[in-house]
């Protein structure tokens, strides 16, 4: 899968993007970032507050309980501020 | 149909209204709002704003077709810039046309509204303290309640 990130949660992640394999009984979006955060400070850092995390599934806004598959680009941003 | 950018450079306003009337004169109705860099605090130097390329013109395109499902729009345009931007620069222009000016008004009110809490943009402020990313504002959220 693929995995982007933007504004401040790019920051903090260090990188606007990468690949990485989906492992397995991970089934949405929460368990992705509970997954992530498992990995490191780095990405606990920017994803560990769910409640300020924003999600998009191949370029959709979704909620936490979307499902998410190993093809799927999955984004991580903050609430969005453009207009 | 609608027309969506998502564009570094600057726009004519006067040049986008004449491209999207294109000789018509059964409009009666023109709606123009332009979005520009504010400076509240006289101690800023500039705006970058970032965005997710592919998804910003995607959902962009999403909110002028919801627009145009629920009012007689003949014409609609929206432009969002991205990038470095300075105080009084324009960021964004939302231009409706319908025969009546109810329908572009309250067309254009709703794009505003839908595309600040939905496109993904994100504005990072540069002042003499350094950069800061601007929080979004739960009244952008609520403004959403009155479109149903």
């Amino acid at each position: 899968m693929q995995l982007v990130y933007f504004a401040w949660i790019r920051e903090r992640v260090g990188k606007s993007e990468e690949s990485m394999q989906l492992p397995g009984g991970i089934a949405t979006v929460s368990d992705l970032i509970d997954h992530l955060c498992s990995i490191n400070d780095i990405y606990k850092a920017a994803l560990g507050d769910k409640s300020v995390v924003r999600i998009a599934v191949n370029q959709t806004h979704v909620g936490l309980d979307h499902p998410v598959t190993d093809a799927d680009e999955v984004a991580f941003f903050p609430p969005v501020t453009g207009g | 149909m609608a027309s969506v950018s998502v564009q570094a450079g600057d726009f004519q306003i006067a040049d986008e209204i004449a491209a999207l009337k294109n000789g018509r004169v059964d409009i009666g109705a023109i709606v123009t709002f332009t979005g520009t860099v504010r400076d509240m605090n006289g101690d800023l130097k500039a705006m970058t704003l970032e965005h997710y390329p592919g998804m910003t013109e995607a959902e962009l395109g999403r909110v002028a077709e919801e627009a145009e499902k629920r009012w007689p729009l003949v014409g609609c345009r929206v432009i969002h810039r991205y990038g470095r931007l300075e105080p009084g620069d324009n960021i964004v222009l939302v231009i409706t046309m319908s025969a009546h000016r109810h329908a572009a008004f309250e067309a254009a009110d709703f794009l505003m509204d839908f595309l600040k809490s939905r496109a993904p943009f994100w504005k990072k402020e540069e002042t003499s303290e350094g950069g800061q990313w601007v929080d979004a504002k739960e009244s952008d959220t609520d403004a959403l309640k009155r479109w149903g």
